[in-house]
């Protein structure tokens, strides 16, 4: 099972705060993740989702580059940070 | 460092009650530093009526605690505390907290001044503007990641 989570104006803009996926029993990584999100769930989800500014996060932590998933994973995006 | 104290939370804090909480158990503190952030009744000339801010359960507190930790590693620490609030507020509320206990005056200020410059930067909190203009999320602002830099350039800035 795969955890993927949507923040502040990404959940809204998708109208989605997060989605639980079947572990696919093959390799996955984040890109191709995001990439299936895209294809499953139409234009709208890949203008959102590739916009430049997104920052994605693997199991709280976040990342700059493309990485291997495991299953279990927790996946977000968001956009910059605006706290404090 | 063992005293880190990090709450993310709705209601309302007492300053005086977390600077208690801060010092209480030390017995070497010479300097306690605290910041105090609220929320400004109008941001880019809009007239804000309601402040939402929204986190990242989880990965808020733990990003929190690796600043304070880096802060640690720059500067000899006795405790360092953050509170920050979610939610509804309205302006003039508090909204953030930060303080910092040391030995000595200049290491409470800049690890004070270190953990706000990241926290902002770093810890993932959104906030949402509502008023008469309507609602808008905050953008992320250039002088607050270019503040957040000058740390990387060097410890002392």
């Amino acid at each position: 099972m795969l955890k993927v989570l949507f923040f502040a104006r990404i959940r809204e803009e998708l109208a989605c705060s997060g989605l639980e996926l079947h572990w696919p029993d093959t390799r996955l990584d984040l890109y191709t993740l995001q990439e299936q999100l895209c294809a499953e769930h139409g234009q709208s989800w890949r203008d959102i989702l590739t916009q430049d500014n997104m920052i994605r996060a693997v199991n709280q932590k976040v990342v700059t580059d493309n990485c291997e998933l495991n299953d279990g994973d927790e996946i977000a995006f968001f956009p910059p940070v605006t706290g404090g | 460092m063992e005293n880190i104290s990090i709450n993310v939370h709705e209601a309302d804090f007492d300053v005086a009650g977390l600077q208690r909480g801060l010092l209480s158990g030390l017995s070497e503190e010479g300097a306690v530093a605290t910041f105090t952030g609220y929320v400004r009744r109008a941001n880019d000339d809009r007239q804000v009526s309601t402040l939402e801010l929204e986190h990242y359960p989880g990965m808020t507190e733990q990003s929190i605690k690796t600043i304070i930790d880096e802060a640690a590693d720059r500067w000899p620490l006795l405790a360092a505390s953050v509170v920050h609030r979610v939610g509804r507020l309205s302006p003039g509320d508090q909204i953030v907290w930060v303080g910092v206990a040391s030995t000595h005056r200049e290491a409470a200020f800049s690890a004070c001044e270190f953990i706000m410059d990241y926290l902002k930067t770093r810890a993932p909190f959104w906030k949402k503007e509502l008023g008469p203009f309507g609602e808008i999320w905050v953008s992320a602002r250039q002088d607050d990641e270019s503040r957040a830099a000058r740390w990387q350039d060097d410890s002392t800035p």
